[in-house]
């Protein structure tokens, strides 16, 4: 377990490293990720596991997610005054935009998954 | 003998009560969604957000205090989006198979995302500097907050937008995916993890294991677009 969670702290330090360097546009924890996974890919390739314990620590963080985002949720008290004075506007925005996001992903998979499937036979 | 009022004092200026009460308020409101049959109303990040919230308010907490023992926990939103790599890994060749369709549908999708923000946002007169800490709403918290600061946004405003769009998506992705008639659940998976992220993916999974799973992939995937995608929509729609 812990050389898993070393393993995660240690492809997040790589990720923000390289984005400090190189002044990629794209956040430190997401360069993480891929490494992670191409090192994880490359590892399969070669025919050994290199972290046999981040799949542990990955599930234990994964399994309890929402916990992580309640302290920045809590974040809307001191936010009150600012959400107030455009609850309308804002309510408006995150429920059509979510409805809008579901329906036309949800449709484009579907019609993508119609148009290859016809076009390879599988 | 000290008085329980000393103990208060003594206590509540301390990170250790704040990040106990985090976790344990976490682990009641789990409790709650099981015993509730996983009704999205008492999705586990909202009823621990409003409980949290009320504690803070009757008991006049600043923010800064609480978050001085809660950062702990949040902290670890950077390594968990790293993790997000090993579900992506073992499922790979389940992913491999649809890589097309996934493939169109998270490049439609994303830009969806992003540009009904910035469409409805103008229609109903979105004040424009809160507008950019809209933008990355449908990435996963820890991703939507670094990609809001390094535009000059809101981080805070962004993790509360986040957790209400994940929130909105988990409540609303079964009646709207049933009106439409679809019973595709590795679509609908796919949705919803797109759209609300982790909380989407919370509710796929209590839904069908075949749209959990589909749902955690979009989640990683678009944790990658939406950082592409939200710095180019800002500079080019907004012109931060």
């Amino acid at each position: 377990m812990l050389r898993g969670i070393a393993a995660l702290l240690l492809f997040q330090l790589l990720g923000e490293s390289l984005v400090f360097l190189t002044k990629l546009p794209v956040p430190g924890p997401v360069v993480g990720l891929v490494l992670l996974f191409l090192a994880l890919q490359l590892g399969r390739r070669t025919g050994r596991a290199p972290f046999p314990q981040v799949e542990g620590a990955a599930g234990a963080l994964l399994s309890n997610l929402g916990l992580l985002f309640v302290p920045a949720g809590v974040g809307i008290v001191s936010l009150w005054g600012v959400l107030q004075s455009q609850l309308g506007p804002i309510a408006v925005v995150l429920i059509a935009s979510a409805a809008f996001t579901l329906a036309v992903t949800v449709w484009t998979f579907i019609a993508a998954r119609r148009f290859f499937d016809g076009k390879w036979g599988s | 003998m000290r008085s329980p009022v000393d103990l208060w004092v003594y206590l509540s200026t301390s990170p250790l009560i704040w990040l106990t009460l985090t976790v344990c308020t976490w682990i009641a409101a789990s409790e709650l969604s099981v015993r509730l049959k996983r009704n999205p109303l008492v999705n586990p990040v909202l009823t621990s957000v409003i409980f949290l919230s009320a504690v803070m308010t009757v008991f006049h907490i600043p923010y800064e205090k609480f978050f001085a023992g809660a950062q702990f926990v949040h902290f670890l939103l950077g390594p968990a989006t790293v993790a997000i790599a090993v579900p992506l890994y073992l499922q790979w060749d389940e992913v491999k198979r649809v890589l097309a369709p996934i493939g169109v549908a998270l490049a439609v999708g994303s830009v969806a995302a992003v540009l009904s923000v910035v469409v409805l946002g103008t229609l109903v007169g979105l004040p424009r500097e809160m507008m950019i800490s809209f933008l990355p709403k449908s990435a996963t918290a820890g991703v939507a907050m670094a990609i809001s600061s390094s535009l000059g946004g809101n981080p805070s405003l962004t993790a509360v937008l986040v957790i209400l769009t994940g929130i909105i998506g988990a409540l609303i992705v079964t009646p709207l995916m049933n009106r439409m008639g679809i019973r595709d659940y590795a679509a609908r998976g796919f949705a919803v993890g797109l759209t609300s992220h982790g909380i989407g993916t919370a509710r796929a999974y209590d839904v069908d294991p075949t749209a959990g799973l589909f749902a955690g992939i979009a989640m990683a995937l678009n944790a990658l677009a939406t950082s592409l995608i939200v710095p180019i929509a800002a500079r080019l729609l907004l012109g931060a």
